[in-house]
C-alpha cells in the first residue's frame, strides 16, 4: 500500500512543476505588463519598477528566482497590492478558503450518500421520485443563484441567518455559504450513489448477505456501500473544482475575506505574481485531492491493491 | 414427525409488460427431518424462484400460498423473524460461486459475521469457530484463507465457503442451488463428497436444486421433477429412476449418457421448447411436448395426485 | 432510424416533466424574442421619475428598474436573449470541435488516439474558470475572448462521447467493407461513423446548452464576461445582489429567469437522455 502511495505522490510532482512552467512561461508572454493600467507613468519610473521587480532580466532567470522562492514558500510581491507579499495574502485567506471548501465537501459527502441511499432502498416510490426532483434542481442551479436567494429567504426575511460578513470562528456566517457552494455537489453524489447503490444491490453477494440473515442496516453498511461508493470517489476531483469555482462567487457575495477574490481580482489587474500564485494553490489542491482518491480506490476494492 | 419444511401451494409471479408470469405455479411438498429431496427441472421450470421464495428473497414478485418452517410460517412474517431464521436453522448455497461473496471483505469476516449475528459470540470466537469449520469442508491452512479476500480463492475453494457458512449454525434444512455448475468436473465430485459427508452428521436435511439428474442421483432420498413452475413428479429416487411415471421424466432420462447402455449414433434430446413466460398455460404445460399427448391433455391441467411418496400429474401416467 | 425516432419521441412524451420543461423553455424563447412588442421599454433609457421602482402591472416598468432607471422587464429579456443566443452559437462550436475531435481519435486508433485521449484527460482535471483567468490575466477583458473560452465547454465531453460510439463502429463490417473498396478515411468518418453518432450527440448538446449558459453567467456575474452597459442573466444578478435588501426583484427576476432556464434544459435532457437511452462510452 505504501509503495502504491509514494508511486503515485512521484507522479504528481512533475506535473505540478510542468504547470507551474507554464503558467509562468504563459503570463510572462502576454503582451503588455503589470503597469499598464495605472494611469500613464513617464518611461524612466516604469523602468525604475520594472528592475526593482526583476522584470528586467532575461525569463530563464526570472523562471529560476521564481522556483528557488517558490522552495522557500516564497510566491514573490503582489503587484497590486503593494505592500503585500502574494504568500501574505495567501496565508491571510487560505484557511478561510479551506474551512469553507472542507466544510462544504464534507456536507456534499455526509448528506448526499445516505440520500442517494434512501432513495435506491425506496426505488420507484414517490420518495425516490421526489428526492431525485431536488436533485435536478440542485444540480441545475449555480451557487451564485442559490446562495442570494437563500439570503434573501433567512437573512432579508426570516433574518434568522446573517446575509453576509465575516466574524473568525463565527460559524452562523458560513451556514448559508457552506449550503450554497455544497449544493450542486451534494445533489450530484445523491444521484451518483442512488445509481450506483440500486446496481449493487442487484448483485449476487448481496443476494447472499441477506440469505444469512443479516439485518438491512448491516447488509447495506458492511456488503453494499463500498462498492456504491466507487463512482463517487471517481466523482471527488471534479467536486473539489466545483467547490473552488463556487468559492469564488460565495466569497464575494458573502463577504468572506478568502483567496477566491485574489484570482479574480488578479486577473482583472494583471496581477502576475497573484494570479500565478493562485494557480499553484489551486492545482496543488486538485492533485493532492487526487491522490487521496487513488489511495481511496486502493481501499473500497482490496483487487487493486493486491495488483500493484 | 414434523416436517421440517412444508409449502403449501405456493405461487410465485412477476408483472411484465405483456402480463402476469407464474414462474410458480400452485406447488406443494413437503421435506422431511434430514431428508435429502432432489429437485430437478430445466431452466426456467421454477426450481429456483421457488426456494428463493421460501428464502424470502424474491424480490419485486407475488408470492401467495404457505411456506412452513419447523412449524412457523414464513410468508408474511416479520423482517426480524425472518432474519431470525435465514442463514441459521435455513440455509442456502447458490450456483455461482465466483459473483456470491463480497469482494472487499476477508473471508474469516464473511464467516464470523453469521455467527455474531445469529449466535451471540465475540468476533473472536467467531472466527474461531470459522476456522474449524473451514477445516471440516477440507479447506487447506484454513488460518490463512480467513485472512484473504474471495478473489484469492479458487472457484471449488469458494463454494466449500459458500457450503460451510450455510452450515455454521448447524441448520435445519440446507438448500443448494445447482452448487456444482459452475465448477470443473472433478471439482464437482469434491463438492458432491462434502455434502453427502454433511449430511451424515446432525440430522440435517437438504434440497438439492439441479439441472443434472447425475448430480442428484448420487445424493438423493426422494426426487421432484418439475415443469412449467409445477411438479409433475415426485418418487423415491431408486424408484424414479427404475421406473418414470410421467412422460418428462421419461424423457430427461433418455438423454442422461450412460455408460454401459448401447452405443447411440446422437445422444437423444427432448423436441420442442419449454414454455415461455407468460404463454397461457390452462391445461398440461408439456402436451406440446408430449409424445403421448391426446386432447384431454391440452384441454384439462392433470393434478398431482397419488401416495406420499409416489406422486405424478398426468393424465396417462406411465407404468 | 425512423422507428427508433419514433420510439424515443414515444418515451418522451410519457415523461411529464420533459414535456413540460420543454414548454417552459420554448415559451421563455418566444417571450424573449416577442417581449419587446409588448411593453416597449429600452434597456438603455435611464428613467430619472422611476429609479429603483417596484415591479407592478400597471406601472410603465412591469418588473421594476434598476438604480439607475433602467427597465428591468426589458434588461431581463433582453439578458436572457444573450444567454440563450450565446448557449446555442457555443454549443455549435462545441459539438462540431467535439465531434470531429472524438471522430478523428476514434478511427485512428493507437497511437494517435492515445495521445489525444491524454490530452483530453489532462484538460478535463482543470477547471475552465483557471483557463479563463489565464487569458484574462493576458490579453485582458475581451468579449471574443468570452467566446473561444466559453466554447471550451463541454467539448471535452463530447468528444469522448464520439470517440467510444466511433470506436465501436469502427469495428463493424461494412466499415471494413467501405476500407476494402478503397475509400479514404475523411470519407467514411463522414459518411459511417457520423450519422451513427447523432443519437448521444443530439443528447449531450441538450445538455450542454445550461452548461453553457451557466458558465456564461457566471463569468458575467464575476466581471469577467459581457461587460457595461450589456445586459446578461448574469451581470443582472450581480447587481441585483448588491441591491438585495433594497430592491431585491433586481434578484428575484433575472435569478428566477435563470434558474428556471436551467432547470428545465436541464430536466429536457434528461428526458431526451432516457428517451433516447444513451450512456455515457
Amino acid at each position: 500500500m505504501t509503495r502504491y502511495f509514494f508511486t503515485r505522490l512521484a507522479g504528481a510532482i512533475p506535473t505540478l512543476l510542468i504547470i507551474v512552467t507554464l503558467s509562468f512561461f504563459l503570463m510572462r508572454a502576454a503582451p503588455g505588463g503589470p503597469f499598464d493600467q495605472e494611469q500613464t507613468l513617464p518611461p524612466e519610473i516604469v523602468a525604475n519598477l520594472e528592475s526593482a521587480y526583476g522584470l528586467d532580466q532575461p525569463v530563464w532567470v526570472q523562471y529560476g528566482r521564481y522556483l528557488k522562492a517558490l522552495l522557500h514558500g516564497d510566491f514573490g510581491p503582489s503587484f497590486k497590492y503593494k505592500d503585500f507579499t502574494v504568500t501574505e495574502l495567501i496565508g491571510q485567506g487560505f484557511p478561510i478558503t479551506l474551512q469553507l471548501g472542507l466544510m462544504a465537501m464534507a456536507l456534499a459527502l455526509l448528506a448526499g450518500v445516505p440520500l442517494g441511499t434512501f432513495a435506491a432502498l425506496h426505488h420507484n416510490s414517490a420518495a425516490d421520485y421526489a428526492t431525485m426532483s431536488l436533485a435536478v434542481v440542485g444540480i441545475a442551479i449555480p451557487a451564485f443563484v442559490v446562495l442570494p436567494f437563500l439570503g434573501l429567504l433567512f437573512g432579508v426575511y426570516l433574518h434568522w441567518l446573517p446575509v453576509a460578513g465575516w466574524e473568525p470562528g463565527s460559524l452562523r456566517q458560513l451556514a448559508l455559504p457552506v449550503l450554497a457552494l455544497a449544493l450542486p455537489p451534494l445533489a450530484y453524489i445523491a444521484r451518483l450513489t442512488r445509481g450506483s447503490m440500486l446496481e449493487v444491490l442487484r448483485s449476487h453477494y448481496i443476494r447472499t448477505a441477506f440469505a444469512k440473515g443479516l439485518p438491512l442496516r448491516t447488509v447495506i453498511v458492511r456488503h453494499a456501500l463500498r462498492p456504491a461508493l466507487t463512482p463517487v470517489a471517481s466523482y471527488l476531483v471534479p467536486a473539489v473544482a466545483a467547490i473552488l469555482t463556487g468559492s469564488l462567487v460565495v466569497e464575494s457575495i458573502a463577504g468572506l475575506p478568502g483567496i477566491g477574490r485574489y484570482l479574480v481580482q488578479g486577473a482583472v489587474n494583471r496581477d502576475y505574481t497573484l494570479v500565478l500564485g493562485m494557480v499553484i494553490i489551486y492545482s496543488t489542491l486538485l492533485i493532492g485531492m487526487g491522490l487521496i482518491v487513488d489511495l481511496l480506490y486502493a481501499w473500497l476494492d482490496p483487487r487493486v491493491r493486491l495488483a500493484e | 414427525m414434523p416436517a421440517t419444511l412444508c409449502i403449501d401451494e405456493l405461487s410465485v409471479s412477476f408483472a411484465h409488460r405483456t402480463g402476469t408470469v407464474e414462474a410458480v405455479d400452485g406447488v406443494s411438498l413437503r421435506i422431511g427431518r434430514a431428508e435429502c429431496v432432489g429437485v430437478v427441472g430445466e431452466s426456467g421450470s421454477g426450481k429456483t424462484q421457488l426456494f428463493l421464495a421460501v428464502m424470502g428473497l424474491a424480490g419485486n414478485a407475488r408470492v401467495r400460498g404457505s411456506v412452513r418452517f419447523e412449524g412457523k410460517e414464513l410468508l408474511g412474517a416479520t423482517a426480524p423473524a425472518i432474519n431470525r431464521v435465514r442463514g441459521s436453522k435455513l440455509t442456502m448455497i447458490f450456483q455461482d460461486p465466483m459473483t456470491s461473496l463480497t469482494p472487499h471483505l476477508r473471508i474469516g469476516t464473511q464467516l464470523a459475521e453469521v455467527l455474531v449475528c445469529h449466535s451471540g459470540l465475540s468476533w473472536a470466537e467467531a472466527r474461531d469457530v470459522a476456522g474449524r469449520m473451514l477445516e471440516r469442508v477440507r479447506i487447506p491452512e484454513p488460518q490463512r484463507r480467513l485472512g484473504q479476500y474471495p478473489h484469492e480463492l479458487s472457484g471449488g475453494m469458494r463454494q466449500r465457503v459458500m457450503l460451510a457458512m450455510s452450515l455454521l449454525c448447524g441448520p435445519a434444512l440446507v438448500i443448494a442451488d445447482e452448487p456444482t455448475t459452475a465448477l470443473d468436473v472433478t471439482i464437482q465430485a469434491q463438492i458432491i463428497e462434502l455434502l453427502r459427508a454433511m449430511r451424515g452428521e446432525a440430522g440435517t436435511a437438504l434440497a438439492l436444486i439441479s439441472h443434472d439428474l447425475a448430480v442428484v442421483a448420487g445424493l438423493a432420498d426422494r426426487i421432484l421433477v418439475m415443469y412449467a413452475g409445477r411438479i409433475v413428479e415426485n418418487a423415491v429416487a431408486a424408484e424414479l429412476f427404475r421406473q418414470p411415471r410421467h412422460p418428462y421424466t421419461a424423457e430427461l432420462l433418455k438423454c442422461v449418457p450412460s455408460l454401459s447402455g448401447p452405443r447411440l449414433a446422437r445422444l437423444p434430446t427432448l423436441a420442442g421448447q419449454p414454455p415461455q413466460p407468460g404463454d397461457a398455460l390452462q391445461a398440461c404445460p408439456f402436451a406440446p411436448r408430449c409424445p403421448r399427448a391426446a386432447d384431454r391433455c391440452r384441454t384439462e391441467r392433470p393434478l398431482l395426485t397419488g401416495a406420499s411418496t409416489s406422486q405424478v400429474a398426468c393424465h396417462f401416467p406411465l407404468s | 432510424m425512423r422507428g427508433f425516432a419514433g420510439d424515443a419521441i414515444r418515451r418522451l412524451r410519457a415523461n411529464p416533466a420533459a414535456v413540460l420543461a420543454l414548454g417552459v423553455i420554448c415559451t421563455v424563447v418566444v417571450a424573449t424574442l416577442l417581449g419587446p412588442w409588448l411593453n416597449p421599454n429600452n434597456t438603455e433609457t435611464l428613467d430619472w421619475l422611476h429609479v429603483a421602482a417596484r415591479p407592478g402591472l400597471q406601472n410603465a416598468h412591469w418588473f421594476g428598474t434598476d438604480r439607475l432607471g433602467r427597465d428591468l422587464y426589458a434588461r431581463t429579456l433582453a439578458g436572457t436573449r444573450v444567454s440563450i443566443a450565446i448557449g446555442l452559437v457555443a454549443s455549435i462550436l462545441s459539438i462540431l470541435v467535439g465531434v470531429s475531435y472524438g471522430a478523428i481519435s476514434g478511427y485512428l486508433g493507437g497511437r494517435t488516439d492515445q495521445a489525444m485521449m491524454r490530452i483530453i484527460e489532462i484538460l478535463s482535471g482543470l477547471p475552465l474558470i483557471f483557463f479563463v483567468i489565464f487569458l484574462t490575466v493576458i490579453f485582458g477583458r475581451s468579449e471574443s475572448l468570452l467566446f473561444i473560452s466559453i466554447g471550451a465547454v463541454g467539448w471535452l465531453t463530447m468528444a469522448r462521447i464520439v470517440r467510444g460510439q466511433t470506436l465501436s463502429i469502427r469495428q463493424q463490417d461494412y466499415i471494413a467493407a467501405a476500407v476494402a473498396s478503397g475509400a479514404s478515411s475523411s470519407r467514411i468518418i463522414a459518411r459511417h461513423v457520423v450519422p451513427n453518432v447523432i443519437g448521444p450527440v443530439i443528447v449531450y448538446a441538450t445538455l450542454t446548452v445550461p452548461q453553457i449558459i451557466l458558465f456564461e453567467s457566471f463569468l458575467s456575474f464575476l466581471g469577467l464576461g459581457i461587460q457595461e452597459p450589456g445586459a446578461s442573466l448574469g451581470t443582472l444578478i450581480a447587481e441585483g445582489v448588491g441591491e438585495m435588501e433594497a430592491a431585491p426583484w433586481m434578484l428575484l427576476v433575472p435569478g428566477s429567469f435563470l434558474a428556471v432556464l436551467l432547470l428545465c434544459l436541464n430536466i429536457f435532457g434528461d428526458g431526451l437522455r432516457d428517451a433516447l437511452d444513451v450512456r455515457e462510452g
